[in-house]
């Protein structure tokens, strides 16, 4: 049985893209749109990762399955072979769960949040190509199919955020995301064929085999190759200072700001980091601390920004930025389990935080804080929900955020980063003041918008309520020293050297930890709560010097912008026509030119002259031939009679002569 | 034997005879040319009987062999002069090129 659902787990993989086939050839005529067809796949995804998620858990072995699809031969050495399958472990199990998990959740959610799009079959189609792709990419056993997902991810993210297209920003965002997912994927790409040509394969357990060994060739190129694929993740996962995209990004349906952005997509970055744990552990280790410092420099960079937003769900975009900053500053310090475990926790209270936003905004028509206000009591389940959700970001125990938090945090101070651990203090205390500023300012104090804010339906408010449950629970299944299960199944890989987890808690990660998620509540219920302060005062709060920075995103954008865009819209662009136009198309109409020439000699001197002239010469000829002979025939009978004589004549002289 | 001079007197005959063939506007003249030369041929053949002196008199038999054929074709080439001269009324051969090209 058990070998029977790895065999089959390409099923997985599959289903999605069906869906998306089905959704686009015959979404149109159905009774919702498409949305069936998703819903009814990922729920059959999700039982099926549910029981693989048992069968790793209940620890029987890791396997690869793979497909050979391709090969190219290397000069000198044994030819690359490119293959598609799938790998059952630990590691993909739990990724599975939370993909499948997440999906079939929002997919529920979006039947009811985009009732009456302009675009509904296309939505559902977009959502399952993503699901598939994502799935692909957390499935691959090799690093080619992990970059097939990646890009499939980042195609699905351009479609979905440019759902809105017929506004040119929402096409801008979408635009925005891609090519900068682009320029890191650019280092994935090197990277990983740096890692292929160098091992001769693309397998990962493979290569985190040669990397265990400590296989010299290997070695020269790690670090390089490492930095390389960080790169590719900062990109994915939207770290410092690739992260721009991200906030734009929420331009998007609210949905696939849950799924993608929240959840799944942007997680892609810190799992491919997590697979290839063994190769930043053994070989890479110059890479590693890059990793550590740009995660540090992120979570707490990105989470200031998060304090001057007054779109709610920007204000959740930052804030998962400053949250993958943890994920991967914790495998930067070498805390496999740890980032795994916030980026399973987070998954759940991000998505139920950003679901629970959308909820809001369905009801208000606005994504603005300032239109928002005082719906605590029209929308009790929605502010409920959403308030678990806040209090699982800031840390509060026994919410699963606090578990996962407070792990990343001891792993700094057991890594002896101390300097880190402090940043991630700090940017807990801003996590929480800002989360909390969203929440008072969105659900207390009075209405301040123009409509009739009300409850959504229950299609949309189930999805917030299991996700509440996740949030609340997902934390119990990794707390040092009661019960470890998480911890132990994603160390369940092909190959790997599992850690000990963590017997107690870490006293010096814990206390400051959760105190300054308290302080933040507190700071923020002192200054945003409307019954404590004004509506003015709470508006005109700001940092003197911090603020203003921050609104321009420290100027990043306007970076990217005058030093990037425009020399390449500028100068080099105008460059590559000219290039274009007079280099290209001056070969390609030169060649035209040329065979013109060369055909017109063909058929003017060889055809015309040449040839022609043969054959009507030789008509000429035959003419002229035929002219002269006939004066033979003259029908005069002296003529005749002369000929006669002539010859006669001849003919006596010869046989006299010649006797 | 004297046979050179009558072999030139023929020789001379047919030269003449071919000259008339071939010179001769006037189909009956052409005519004419013909017999000529069919009468050199005669002479000569005479002439060389002369030298043999065979028993059959092979020379003389042929002599007038040659006679029969010739009055037979004077005889039909003035027929058909005749016709050309109804129907065209001239008989000058240089016309008759009907067969030409």
């Amino acid at each position: 049985m058990s070998e029977l659902l790895v065999d089959y787990a390409g099923l997985l993989l599959v289903l999605p893209f069906v869906a998306f086939l089905v959704i686009v050839l015959i979404g149109k005529w159905m009774r919702y749109q498409g949305a069936e067809v998703a819903i009814g796949a990922m729920a059959i995804n999700w039982l099926y990762a549910t029981a693989l998620l048992i069968y790793s858990f209940v620890g029987i072995a890791p396997r690869d399955v793979q497909f050979e699809i391709g090969r190219i031969g290397l000069i000198g050495g044994e030819p690359l072979v490119f293959e598609l399958g799938w790998t059952v472990d630990g590691l993909s199990s739990m990724m599975f769960a939370v993909v499948t998990t997440i999906s079939l959740l929002v997919f529920i959610y979006a039947v009811g949040y985009m009732k009456g799009d302009v675009r509904v079959p296309f939505f559902f189609a977009a959502l399952s190509l993503f699901a598939g792709s994502m799935l692909v990419l957390v499935a691959a056993p090799n690093l080619v199919q992990l970059i097939i997902g990646w890009e499939g991810v980042g195609l699905a993210s351009y479609l979905l955020i440019g759902h809105y297209w017929e506004k040119h920003e929402n096409s801008s965002a979408a635009m925005k995301a891609f090519y900068v997912n682009k320029v890191a994927d650019v280092g994935l790409i090197l990277g990983a064929v740096i890692l292929g040509v160098t091992t001769g394969t693309f397998r990962i357990n493979e290569i985190l085999h040669l990397a265990e060994e400590g296989a010299a060739a290997l070695g020269a190129v790690a670090v390089a190759a490492g930095l390389l694929i960080f790169f590719g993740a900062m990109g994915k996962s939207a770290q410092f200072p690739l992260h721009v995209w991200l906030p734009d990004a929420m331009a998007g349906p609210t949905p696939v700001s849950a799924l993608m952005h929240a959840a799944t997509m942007v997680t892609a970055g810190v799992y491919l980091i997590a697979r290839m744990f063994p190769f930043y552990e053994e070989m890479a280790a110059g890479a590693r601390t890059w990793v550590l410092w740009i995660g540090a420099a992120t979570l707490l960079v990105t989470g200031l920004l998060a304090l001057v937003q007054n779109d709610i769900k920007r204000v959740l975009a930052y804030s998962t930025v400053s949250q993958l900053g943890y994920m991967v500053a914790a495998l930067g310090a070498g805390g496999y389990a740890a980032g795994l475990f916030h980026l399973w926790t987070h998954a759940f209270f991000k998505a139920l935080l950003f679901l629970g936003a959308g909820s809001v905004i369905h009801a208000v028509h606005s994504n603005n804080m300032s239109d928002m206000g005082g719906l605590r009591k029209p929308m009790a389940t929605t502010y409920r929900t959403f308030v678990i959700g806040a209090l699982a970001l800031a840390g509060i125990p026994p919410l699963a955020g606090f578990f996962s938090k407070d792990e990343i945090l001891a792993t700094f101070n057991h890594a002896g980063a101390t300097a880190v651990l402090w940043l991630g203090v700090v940017a807990a205390f801003v996590t929480a003041f800002y989360t909390f500023r969203m929440v008072f300012l969105t659900f207390h104090g009075t209405y301040r918008g123009h409509g009739h804010p009300h409850e959504s339906p229950r299609v949309m408010t189930m999805p917030l309520v299991a996700l509440a449950v996740g949030a609340v629970t997902a934390g119990w299944v990794n707390i040092p020293g009661v019960y470890t299960g998480f911890h132990q199944l994603v160390e369940v890989r092909g190959v790997f050297r599992p850690e000990e987890a963590p017997t107690s808690f870490d006293l010096v990660a814990l206390i400051p930890g959760v105190i300054a998620g308290l302080l933040g509540i507190f700071l923020a219920y002192r200054i945003f709560n409307p019954d404590r302060a004004s509506q003015q005062e709470r508006d005109r709060f700001e940092i003197p010097a911090l603020y203003p920075l921050l609104r321009r995103k420290y100027y990043l954008d306007d970076i990217y912008w005058f030093g990037i865009v425009e020399p390449i819209k500028g100068p080099i662009a105008r460059a590559v026509n000219w290039t274009n136009n007079y280099v290209i198309d001056g070969v390609v109409n030169s060649v035209a030119g040329l065979s013109l020439f060369l055909s017109r000699i063909v058929y003017q001197g060889l055809d015309q002259r040449g040839i022609d002239g043969v054959v009507h010469g030789l008509s000429a000829a035959v003419d002229s031939a035929g002219g002269s002979l006939r004066r033979l025939q003259s029908g005069r009978v002296q003529q005749y009679a002369a000929g006669f004589v002539t010859g006669t004549l001849l003919l006596v002289i010869a046989l006299v002569v010649f006797r | 034997m004297i046979v050179n001079q009558f072999l030139v007197l023929a020789a001379l005959l047919f030269a003449l005879g071919v000259y008339g063939l071939l010179v001769r506007r006037n189909a009956v003249m052409v005519l004419l040319a013909v017999e000529l030369m069919l009468n050199a041929v005669n002479i000569n053949l005479v002439a060389f009987e002369a030298v043999l002196r065979s028993s059959e008199a092979i020379g003389q038999v042929f002599a007038i062999f040659v006679i029969t054929v010739a009055a037979a074709e004077v005889g039909i080439g003035l027929a058909i002069v005749l016709m050309i001269f109804r129907n065209r009324a001239s008989a000058n051969v240089d016309e008759l090129n009907l067969m030409k090209w």
